[in-house]
């Protein structure tokens, strides 16, 4: 009864809430991957940092996935040379919203608030859609208002059968880009491990620091639990 | 006499230093046999000290202002050397807050621990739960995200509900016409300074209360009436200090490596403590399509949504929470503890249980029709332990109590 | 209740938990007053900053924010500089033997190049931001007066290397800052020689 009763308790905290309705890849996520996150880094600088912003990020907080300061300002710093800066752009919001429809929202936790594989899904479901104003349209995030800025590395794919009701949709390439299907998979697959990483650049230090502070409680809790005991002798 | 003792004297001229000791934990007789569902009280006032001296760490940093909030949480998240840690404490704090709140508040139902003498701690402990629930909902606006304005904005509306002044209330609640920089500001005041207080008032009271009385026991006996004859000590009784402090000390560590394992290891509880549509600011012109609130509401939603009428629903919702602070006057069986009652009643109580759960669950989700059907099944349930408690009480046989804590 | 209590045994338990909880509650503190330093916006905005010094002319002052403080920028005059070494008597540390300056900046200019002196504008009293006061002979100051700076709040006096003068209320010299040339028109302020950045 008793054990009925806290299981019944707990039973709400085991049921995930993630049913979107559309089906989405596992995003290949490893932060103790620091060279597939520092790739990521420079795609993110070079194609995405220009319409969006990362304003809660520095620069220099790359420190901890490998970088030197130098590194980050020769290879990924073009808007400032102050590397402590946070990750803004030039582009006014008014504007962006103007060319866009809604300004393009700022990335800095975008994978907390989309997760990962959202995030992984999307940038590869692209496909050509001659009734949009941008030419692109997206099996994730329909009718979405950005145009596919990696188009050049994916190449052009067209929906050959719409996913309905979470099945997976499937694509035909008709024209390759710079990069083959596996090639441009691994590289979206680096820019998401980028955006994991940046939306809690703590975390790494947050498990490290949990595995020490665990190691500890347990060691307390034998010490505390032999006292209770002790002292409990007394009582019949 | 030693310097320490002399020390002692000088204080306890002038201030009741050892007496007050003596009186709340080295000769305050608590019964000997409290279970594992008596932590929770202790451990209540840890995370409430928790979520204080976190909140205050978090204040040298928070803005209270619609344009800078939502970059000020990340600011702490980010920027400032720890502050991440401080930021989950906080907020894993919060919702374990509630967890321990509701394990404790269940200890007292199945034991009857609001039952005479002991009405007036049920009844500050009620209106500790209900400050709780206000300081957390205050709180909860205070990142400036999607499901901050959204759910500040639904609970707000709540007292449009009510008839004639509802309008120009809920628009004096904001200090404005929407949820906005005023709103925001004036929760700040409250979820920083004003409830704390209260809370901690209350938090006394609860606990003087107690020690006025004696604290129940999972056999429901009242201790104090077989005292030995010369000391005028409880005999089932053992003083708090030691045995209780250092068993509450093991609660505390087993409680603290839950605590941190959710800190550490997963501090959103997948989506459960801090919601994916917190982390988009704030967006007045546009709803969430999934508007929920956080876990420890989601009861007294689901309720809401369960009346097909705005006004019957506010009220619903409300008697769900203050029926309770009448416990102590709608139980009328002769046993206190569940160990001495019937089936009738633990029958009742194990479909409040589900019912209150279900609820729970239900207001996380969408509220189809067949959503709606359990959850007006769950509410008639829920009101029905409260309402018809004085009949199958009454009614039911209870098995007789012993004098004295069996061993 | 037990006869027999082993009270070493309880003893030591109470004092381990006591020893160990108590220090496990100063770590927990750390962070705590760690989150209390200067944050990495703090640090970006303390960063070192270039200054183009081809602008200050003779005898001219420039004044810039480092960490948040003033630092100056002063361009002295041959006159102005064939001063300082006859101030010494009156000085309390003539030779900047205290460490107000970086190594290669204690000598009587305190600067790289003799007649550019870098220093924080910050009073080593209480904290005030001193004025300028170049002009010798200052009416208000003295007709001995060789230059420097006045403290406006307790009245301290700096020569124009930013030593302080006797019986002033300010224990020692203004602070020079590490600094380095880029080139010859710009220094940086912050670092004494070129770093990884």
């Amino acid at each position: 009864m008793k054990k009925l009763l806290i299981a019944l308790l707990f039973a709400p905290l085991t049921v995930f809430a993630s049913d979107e309705g559309v089906y989405l890849d596992k995003a290949p996520v490893n932060l103790s991957d620091y060279p597939s996150i520092q790739r990521g880094a420079k795609i993110f600088t070079n194609y995405c940092l220009s319409c969006h912003s990362a304003q809660y990020m520095r620069y220099n907080r790359m420190v901890d996935i490998g970088l030197t300061k130098d590194q980050i300002k020769k290879n990924l710093m073009f808007a400032t040379d102050n590397v402590g800066s946070t990750m803004k752009i030039a582009m006014r919001p008014e504007d962006a919203a103007k060319w866009f429809g809604v300004p393009p929202p700022d990335l800095s936790v975008i994978a907390r608030s989309r997760t990962p594989d959202w995030i992984y899904t999307y940038l590869r479901s692209f496909y050509l859609d001659d009734s949009r104003p941008t030419g692109w349209n997206n099996t994730v995030f329909a009718n979405v208002g950005m145009p596919h800025v990696l188009w050049t590395l994916q190449g052009e794919q067209v929906l050959k059968k719409a996913g309905k009701d979470g099945s997976k949709p499937v694509f035909e390439l008709v024209k390759q880009g710079k990069l083959t299907p596996d090639e441009y998979d691994a590289t979206v697959g680096d820019l998401v491990n980028y955006l994991t990483w940046m939306s809690e650049p703590a975390r790494m230090k947050r498990l490290e620091t949990g595995v020490y502070v665990l190691l500890f409680l347990g060691i307390f809790f034998i010490l505390t639990y032999f006292l209770k005991k002790e002292f409990w002798k007394d009582v019949h | 006499m030693s310097a320490m003792q002399k020390m002692m004297g000088w204080i306890d001229d002038r201030f009741p230093l050892t007496a007050t000791w003596k009186a709340h934990l080295s000769e305050y007789y608590a019964p000997k046999n409290f279970n594992f569902w008596y932590f929770f009280g202790s451990l209540a006032l840890l995370v409430l000290v928790n979520q204080i001296f976190t909140g205050i760490f978090l204040t040298m940093n928070y803005k209270p202002d619609t344009a800078l909030a939502f970059g000020s949480v990340e600011y702490i998240m980010r920027d400032v050397d720890w502050g991440w840690l401080i930021r989950y404490m906080h907020s894993v704090g919060a919702s374990m807050f509630f967890v321990v709140v509701y394990l404790h508040m269940f200890r007292g139902l199945i034991y009857g621990s609001y039952r005479k003498p002991r009405e007036l701690v049920w009844i500050f402990g009620m209106m500790i739960y209900l400050a709780l629930m206000a300081e957390a909902f205050m709180g909860y606006l205070l990142p400036w995200g999607q499901m901050s304005f959204w759910g500040a904005q639904v609970i707000i509306s709540l007292f449009t509900a009510i008839p004639v002044i509802g309008d120009a209330l809920s628009t004096w609640i904001r200090g404005d016409f929407v949820v906005s920089d005023a709103t925001l500001n004036r929760f700040f005041a409250f979820h920083v300074i004003a409830i704390p207080l209260v809370l901690l008032g209350l938090v006394v009271a609860h606990i003087i209360a107690l020690h006025e009385v004696g604290s129940n026991n999972p056999e429901g006996i009242e201790i104090k009436k077989v005292k030995d004859p010369v000391t005028h000590i409880p005999l089932d009784g053992i003083p708090f200090h030691p045995y209780y402090t250092v068993k509450d000390i093991v609660g505390v560590v087993v409680f603290l490596m839950v605590f941190s394992a959710i800190i550490f290891f997963a501090p959103e509880m997948g989506g459960w403590f801090l919601e994916p549509d917190n982390f988009i600011p704030a967006n007045p012109m546009k709803t969430p399509p999934h508007i929920v609130p956080l876990w420890y509401f989601t009861p007294f939603y689901a309720l809401l949504r369960a009346v097909p009428n705005k006004l019957f629903g506010v009220i619903g919702m409300g008697a769900a929470v203050l029926i309770m602070a009448f416990l102590p006057w709608l139980d009328r069986a002769k046993a206190k503890s569940i160990r001495y009652r019937g089936p009738i009643y633990k029958t009742f109580l194990t479909l409040f249980v589900i019912s209150f759960i279900g609820l729970g669950y239900l207001g996380t989700k969408e509220p189809t029709p067949v959503h709606n059907i359990f959850a007006r099944i769950f509410g008639i349930i829920y009101f029905a332990f409260f309402l018809l408690m004085p009949l199958y009480t009454s009614i039911e046989k209870t098995k007789p109590v012993p004098e004295r804590i069996p061993e | 209740m037990n006869q027999q209590v082993d009270r070493s045994k309880r003893r030591f338990l109470v004092a381990a938990t006591t020893v160990v909880g108590g220090a496990a509650g100063v770590v927990a503190l750390t962070p705590f007053v760690l989150s209390m330093m200067p944050s990495e916006r703090a640090k970006a905005a303390g960063a070192p900053v270039e200054v183009d010094i081809s602008k200050v002319e003779p005898g001219m002052q420039l004044a810039i924010a480092w960490q948040g403080k003033p630092v100056w920028v002063v361009n002295r005059t041959p006159a102005m500089l064939s001063k300082l070494p006859g101030l010494a008597p009156k000085l309390v540390d003539p030779n900047s033997d205290v460490p107000q300056q970086p190594p290669y900046c204690k000598n009587v200019n305190r600067s790289i190049k003799p007649e550019y002196l870098v220093v924080v504008g910050i009073c080593t009293h209480l904290g005030c931001s001193p004025t300028f006061r170049p002009e010798l002979g200052a009416p208000d100051l003295g007709a001995d007066w060789p230059g420097g700076w006045l403290c406006p709040c307790h009245g301290s006096r700096y020569d124009l290397s930013a030593r302080v003068f006797k019986n002033m209320p300010a224990p020692m010299n203004m602070l020079v800052p590490p600094h380095y040339y880029m080139s010859d028109s710009r220094i940086l302020v912050g670092e004494s020689t070129k770093k990884g950045a």
